[in-house]
């Protein structure tokens, strides 16, 4: 027996606990980047903005671009609810009220997590130490992970802890490459400066892709083969075709899961299709907000499945 | 032996503990320590200073990793607190307990039979023992329970019954409470501290277990299922997070192995059942441990905006399709002018003398009574007849002309409201304030009484004590704390 409340809320703590590791790794990445670019490039910390997805809000806030303001709006800004804090609040809030699903030790973990962030914050904004905060954040995180898969009993709350954090998994992954897709496109015509190069390694970068990557597709780093393993290796955890199945695999062991898995299996689908990845100006950008929609509907079915009835 | 105290490094030396007007559990006025602390009093002084600050640090430690707590709000955050916790246990002697007990046990019992009167003939009414007025300006009574059969005629399944002792040594019993009582998972991480910090003190006394609560509890909420299956679907009912005793909730639900569920998993269906909603669908439930005050319980009956509660709830009470525990209603009796009649109740249901006296109270609406509180009010504490948690009461020798004045002008408006009680010389235990010091601070005793099919009462029960010296306030959210509680056996029991 487990309460739809309880299942919608281990959900969402798996959800937030990836969002806080990919904004670290996001802002980790993008500082690393920006260096890496000539000054005349064009690609500002603005793109972060649109990387994490909430240029919308930026931008009805803000007309500043610069890397304080946009470090400070994705770090510690609580009222905006896709920042590393909002996120981590979320996670302890989600964590507080299913604390007997969770092994007793990611309580404690959490509390200690979230007392670091507040204490270090000025460390995230200072470019100075930037690195080392950040770092310690995806090292938290990938211990409360590594604490639950080696602790955490298989039953339906891992299960639905699984459910959210491969989606947002392939949420992210979908985000990070349309970034790469849009800063393409201002350099696919001419590209002097090789930046395409810092931009796709980047991409793969954000995701712990890079080794991978190299591995499985046994070329130099360029877009559309970048683009082609972040999402249809099935064997890479990061890339949106793995997360998928193994969303499918814990959806199939819950009751009532036919909607889940008829959304999930038609977006493997899709997926396995791929699509012309070059096209980074047009076909490529439509094709990704497409995958974003199919990532709400799967949303959507886990929702009505498990976490409504009356 | 190792354990023995080096020369220099001073422990408690209980020769020098003060001496006070009051009553202390665990040293007599002539710094000696009595019968059944003899033995515990021996192994503390035995202790060094830096064995005991050690031995406070661990404990300490040991609260803080068991992540007991409660929570307080303040400046608009919720703040976790960890439980403060005195290493010094309480030690009350297993005969002395065994004569509480019963007494709780008789005025529990009696308690029932009250509210169950009330709600059905009202005999005790009719009969002229008790007046009627009690009922009639009650706010804790619930016409919408008149006439209900709850299984086992039982209606207060857990009462939590507060306890003092005066200068004379004898426990006396302070109030009842048979709404939500709360407190009980805090003496059962209690024990589990003291079982860690102070191991030698188990094999040198026999000290009476108290983890059998979870078990009584357990088969006492299944003994009141209104559905006859082998397993009853038991939930316990939390307002949520933000409920100061929230960590109680979720630690007895843990010890009991049940659901722990909110207002919005549960969901009462045309057929009056209710059925908690599930990643499986809708499942039914048949006894709900509620810690909710009854006005949340069903937006259908009463706070139509309580979104704490179940609409339908009271539908599938009555119907008898799901047990409420406490029943609502219970509260009737939890009221400070029933209490005064409670040795009444005793001698009227079950025609015995009260084994348990009752603190002396003086109804405000007695015209002799209200003319000696209004002269006296300087020495008495005025309490209002229906509030918890020590609201809006006034202690007499504490308070100033300005507030005995305001008193007076209260009680005067609205005698039904208030009682009034002697100032209680409360009792007080040894206290570890400094490195091998112990000094006196007052407490009180909250047994849990439990009646299902059959009636039990807690080992002892939850210690509170003023952390602050003089200060009579043992409430954990202004500076209290808590002992554990020892029924210590001077010899085998035999059973």
């Amino acid at each position: 027996m487990m309460l739809s409340r309880v299942a919608e809320r281990v959900y969402w703590f798996g959800r937030y606990l990836e969002r806080v590791e990919s904004m670290a790794r996001l802002i980790q990445v993008y500082t690393g980047l920006l260096f890496d670019l000539p000054q005349n490039t064009g690609i500002s910390w603005h793109n972060l903005v649109i990387a994490s997805g909430s240029h919308a809000e930026y931008n009805r806030r803000f007309s500043v671009q610069d890397e304080k303001r946009v470090v400070k709006f994705l770090l510690e800004d609580l009222s905006n609810p896709s920042s590393l804090a909002s996120s981590l609040r979320m996670v302890r809030e989600n964590i507080r009220t299913t604390r007997d699903m969770l092994p007793p030790e990611s309580w404690e973990l959490v509390n200690e997590f979230q007392i670091f962030v507040n204490e270090n914050m000025a460390q995230g904004l200072n470019r100075r130490y930037r690195h080392e905060f950040l770092e310690q954040i995806v090292k938290t995180c990938q211990q409360i992970n590594g604490l639950i898969a080696d602790t955490m009993r298989r039953d339906a709350a891992w299960h639905f802890l699984n459910l959210g954090r491969s989606l947002e998994r392939a949420d992210m992954t979908i985000r990070i490459l349309e970034a790469g897709a849009s800063m393409s496109s201002d350099f696919i015509e001419n590209d002097t400066n090789h930046v395409l190069d810092v931009v796709w390694g980047s991409v793969l970068g954000t995701l712990n892709a890079t080794m991978p990557y190299r591995r499985t597709m046994k070329v130099a780093v360029n877009g559309d083969d970048a683009a082609r393993f972040l999402l249809e290796d099935t064997l890479f955890p990061r890339s949106v075709a793995c997360g998928l199945l193994r969303m499918r695999e814990s959806a199939e062991l819950l009751p009532g899961n036919e909607t889940v898995i008829n959304a999930l299996t038609k977006l493997v689908n899709t997926v396995a299709k791929g699509s012309d990845y070059n096209d980074v100006s047009e076909g490529f950008p439509a094709y990704l907000t497409a995958l974003e929609q199919s990532s709400i509907i799967i949303h959507s079915a886990i929702q009505d499945s498990w976490f409504k009835h009356t | 032996m190792s354990e023995k105290k080096h020369e220099g490094a001073d422990g408690i030396d209980w020769s020098r503990y003060p001496s006070t007007d009051f009553f202390d559990e665990m040293i007599n006025n002539k710094g000696k320590a009595r019968p059944v602390s003899r033995k515990i009093a021996k192994l503390l002084g035995d202790l060094s200073a830096e064995e005991l600050e050690s031995r406070r640090v661990a404990a300490e430690s040991t609260v803080r990793d068991m992540g007991v707590s409660f929570t307080v709000y303040s400046d608009g955050e919720n703040i976790d607190r960890t439980w403060p916790f005195d290493l010094i246990p309480r030690v009350i002697s297993a005969d002395e307990w065994a004569h509480t007990a019963k007494g709780l046990k008789q005025r529990v019992k009696a308690l029932n039979m009250f509210i169950n009167d009330v709600y059905h003939k009202q005999r005790i009414f009719k009969d002229g023992v008790l007046p009627a007025y009690l009922i009639k300006d009650s706010k804790n009574f619930r016409p919408e329970c008149v006439g209900i059969n709850p299984p086992k005629g039982v209606w207060a399944h857990i009462c939590g019954c507060d306890l003092v002792r005066d200068a004379d040594g004898k426990f006396y019993v302070l109030e009842d409470n048979l709404r939500v009582p709360s407190g009980v998972a805090y003496m059962l991480e209690n024990r589990e501290v003291s079982k860690r910090v102070l191991p030698e003190f188990f094999e040198t006394n026999i000290i009476l277990p108290v983890d059998d609560y979870s078990t009584k509890l357990f088969n006492m909420l299944a003994s009141v299922s209104p559905r006859r299956v082998r397993q009853p679907e038991i939930v316990i009912l939390t307002p949520g997070i933000y409920n100061s005793a929230y960590f109680e909730h979720a630690y007895l639900a843990q010890q009991l192995g049940v659901e722990l569920v909110e207002g919005s998993d549960l969901f009462v269906d045309d057929d009056d059942c209710v059925y908690m909603k599930s990643i499986s669908g809708l499942e039914r439930v048949d006894v709900i441990y509620r810690r909710i005050d009854d006005l949340f319980l069903d937006p259908e009956v009463f706070h139509p905006d309580s979104i704490l509660g179940v609409a339908g709830l009271m539908r599938a009470w009555r119907a008898g399709n799901v047990a409420l525990v406490n029943a609502p209603g219970a509260g009737v009796a939890d009221d400070k002018v029933v209490y005064a009649y409670v040795p009444k109740m005793i001698e009227y249901y079950l025609g015995e003398e009260a084994i348990l006296p009752n603190v002396e109270t003086y109804l405000c609406d007695d015209p002799e009574q209200l003319k000696y509180v209004l002269a006296n009010i300087e020495q008495l504490v005025v309490k209002p007849a229906n509030e918890s948690g020590g609201y809006g009461m006034m202690v007499g020798p504490h308070a100033t002309k300005k507030d005995h004045e305001e008193f007076r002008k209260l009680v005067v408006a609205n005698p039904r409201n208030y009682i009034a009680q002697p100032t209680l010389k409360l009792s007080t235990a040894p206290v570890l304030t400094g490195p091998g010091v112990a000094e006196p601070r007052h407490l009180d005793l909250r047994p849990f009484v439990l009646q299902g099919k059959g009636i039990d009462v807690t080992t002892g029960g939850l210690t509170r004590v003023a952390l602050v010296k003089g200060s009579l306030v043992v409430n954990s959210s202004q500076g209290g704390g808590s002992k554990d509680t020892w029924i210590v056996a001077e010899r085998e029991v035999k059973s």
